[in-house]
């Protein structure tokens, strides 16, 4: 439980990276964990193709959608650009990258840099296998079949795959929608 | 000034070869009950025995080579104002008389021009040059120039002598007028004044007295329309981003200076550079907010001017508010004391990279059609309020909906989608929502919807849906 705890949310002034089908679980628990005050935003950068839309009714449980502000890029450069400039502006508390193709080195140090001079949290969303060295954590989230629990069951495995400065591991967790919290579920309670 | 062909003589003006056109027939056309019909005209649509409100078939026919052109009434009023704001150099005091004529004050500033005469000779030279027919006429009253523009044959005509109709009458009036044997003002001035008040209203004898002078009349004067524009000439040509960024913080000190007389905030700057070989180059800003705050607007700039190629250089720098709003001085409080103020600035600085449509906010919608439960909105344009009403679990992403295979109104307990084989482990539902029939959708042809919340054992949290009136099914989320 500490263990969890002092993992999540991961280290300020870092970005980080998210992959798996529950990605979006992670990026929203973390948006709500992060911007808890109406003044804080969070910026949404994803590619302009990319058809699969938010929707504001299924996160409005983690983050009140008016705090949240989408760019549609029109390319992968873009995207980038963008989200390093809002990292730096110092406006914005976390940035949430949504990205198809892997990211360079540069391009991940460069982020790192922005994140840092802006004290905010970068998040990249990226396709399996596809992360950049320069993240400080790497997430693989997925979700669980839980048969015993009740129908609206959220559990989800969420495990660090990549962690400068820490050790690997893996949790079970659950989203309590009454405390907007993330709570972790033994894992002797799984087997 | 009156001109009586103000629409025809600004299209044919606009065209290209003017004097190749200026004999042929040519008429604007509106569309008035079902019918195009003649607007205005020139002098040799005219003189072809075309009249206005004419059937444009019918003016064919008299006239096979006729040109002609939809009417722009808009472009018109527009060319008038700058028509008005161009006689200024006549006089201050110049007023718009109906949509084709303009009054001038020119009492006291006659003699600047040498004389009435003189400055009358002046307008017309000035005007034919232009390519514009209008009738000008000076006179003692208001009235009287209106009956000569319009009525007058000799430049100084006696208005005793001109058809009632000169006293801006209704054409009723002048019918019953012209009907007692009345054709001519003098007629009417031989009348007893209590007559003509009794039998025809007072209104002809105002008109009557406005033409004459014992009625006062005046000239409602145009407003000056505030210019939001402020330019900058060098002595040497400047070639370096740093210079030009301190000429363009120069300029936008003035601009802020005039948006702030005017309680105006600037939304849309253009900044204009011309350069040493006449060539010119425009950076365009477009702000999330209105906003008059030099040292905020400036690093905006940047990286616009960044862009820009200088060539030999720039002697002349140009900088214009396009589009402004009312900027009202806040008052700041505690409340507004923290407002999160950078937040625009981010907006443009995004905005002038990926296009400020293009940063977006959520909106919240009425309705229960899952796709329009929220509408996406420019975050410049909208400010973020409404509540969010949270009824029943919805799915994190929404996205087209994706045929599966399955039969039955029971979700299938094992389907294939995006390539993974799942099987059903709980199935929630159905939720039946009904396609909102007073909009089109396409994709609600299919008729009403059962939604169901489907946990597979492999993990993934769907929402499916059934088609019953039209059976099929389809993956439309994806939850946590």
């Amino acid at each position: 439980m500490t263990a969890f705890e002092s993992h999540f949310p991961p280290m300020n002034t870092r970005t980080h990276e998210v992959c798996g089908p529950s990605a979006y679980a992670f990026a929203f628990a973390l948006a709500g964990r992060v911007c808890r005050t109406g003044a804080d935003t969070v910026l949404w950068v994803r590619e302009a193709w990319n058809g699969t839309q938010l929707n504001p009714l299924g996160f409005a449980p983690y983050l009140d959608p008016q705090q949240l502000l989408i760019a549609q890029a029109p390319s992968h450069i873009d995207a980038l650009a963008s989200a390093e400039e809002a990292l730096r502006s110092g406006r914005i508390s976390l940035v949430v990258m949504e990205l198809s193709q892997p990211i360079g080195l540069t391009e991940g140090r460069r982020l790192q840099l922005a994140a840092q001079q802006g004290r905010a949290m970068g998040l990249c969303i990226l396709p399996e296998g596809m992360g950049s060295n320069a993240a400080q954590t790497r997430w693989h989230c997925a979700p669980v079949f839980d048969a015993k629990a009740r129908a609206d069951s959220t559990l989800q495995k969420w495990e660090i795959i990549k962690n400068k400065s820490g050790t690997l591991r893996a949790w079970n967790v659950k989203w309590d929608a009454q405390t907007c919290r993330i709570n972790v579920v033994s894992e002797a309670a799984q087997r | 000034m009156w001109f009586p062909r103000l629409p025809s003589d600004r299209v044919l003006r606009a065209r290209a070869q003017v004097t190749a056109n200026d004999n042929r027939p040519f008429v604007l056309t509106h569309h008035e009950k079902n019918t195009d019909r003649i607007y205005c005209l020139n002098r040799a649509a005219e003189a072809q025995g075309l009249h206005r409100g004419m059937g444009v078939s019918d003016a064919r026919a008299y006239c096979p080579e006729l040109q002609s052109q939809p009417a722009d009434t808009v472009a018109d009023a527009r060319f008038l104002q700058m028509l008005a704001r161009w006689s200024k150099r006549y006089c201050p005091w110049v007023g718009l008389d109906g949509a084709d004529g303009l009054m001038l004050n020119i009492a006291g500033s006659a003699h600047l021009f040498g004389g009435e005469a003189a400055m009358l000779d002046d307008m017309r030279h000035r005007l034919a040059r232009a390519g514009l027919s209008g009738h000008i006429a000076a006179a003692n009253t208001r009235g009287a120039a209106w009956a000569l523009t319009h009525y007058g044959r000799a430049a100084h005509d006696d208005i005793r002598t001109l058809p009632v109709a000169a006293l801006r009458l209704d054409a009723k009036t002048d019918t019953a007028l012209q009907r007692l044997g009345l054709r001519k003002v003098s007629d009417l001035l031989a009348l007893p004044r209590a007559t003509i008040a009794r039998r025809f209203g007072p209104d002809v004898v105002l008109r009557l007295d406005q033409a004459m002078g014992a009625q006062d009349e005046v000239i409602t004067p145009m407003g000056e329309v505030p210019h939001y524009g402020v330019r900058l000439t060098l002595p040497d040509p400047i070639g370096l981003a740093a210079d030009v960024m301190m000429g363009t913080e120069r300029l936008l000190v003035r601009l802020c200076d005039k948006l702030k007389e005017q309680d105006m905030g600037a939304r849309q700057l253009q900044l204009t550079l011309r350069r040493v070989d006449q060539g010119a180059q425009q950076v365009e800003l477009r702000l999330a907010a209105p906003m008059r705050d030099a040292d905020r607007i400036s690093p905006l700039f940047e990286r616009g001017i960044g862009a820009v190629d200088a060539g030999f250089g720039i002697d002349q720098m140009r900088l214009e508010a396009t589009q402004v709003e009312p900027l009202l001085n806040a008052q700041i409080t505690t409340a507004t004391a923290s407002r999160p103020d950078g937040l625009d600035d981010l907006i443009t600085r995004l905005g002038n990279r990926i296009g400020l449509e293009n940063i977006q906010r959520l909106l919240p919608a009425d309705s229960h059609i899952p796709e329009r439960s929220f509408q996406i909105a420019p975050a410049a344009y909208s400010t973020s309020n409404g509540a969010w009403s949270r009824h029943r679990p919805r799915p994190l992403k929404l996205f087209p909906p994706e045929p599966i295979l399955g039969a039955g109104s029971q979700p299938p307990t094992r389907f294939r989608w995006r390539r993974m084989s799942l099987t059903t482990g709980r199935s929630t539902g159905p939720e039946r929502i009904a396609p909102e029939w007073w909009l089109p959708d396409e994709a609600w042809r299919t008729g009403v919807r059962d939604y169901w919340y489907v946990e597979t054992r492999e993990g993934r949290r769907l929402w499916l849906f059934h088609t019953p009136q039209n059976p099929g099914w389809f993956v439309h989320g994806e939850f946590a």
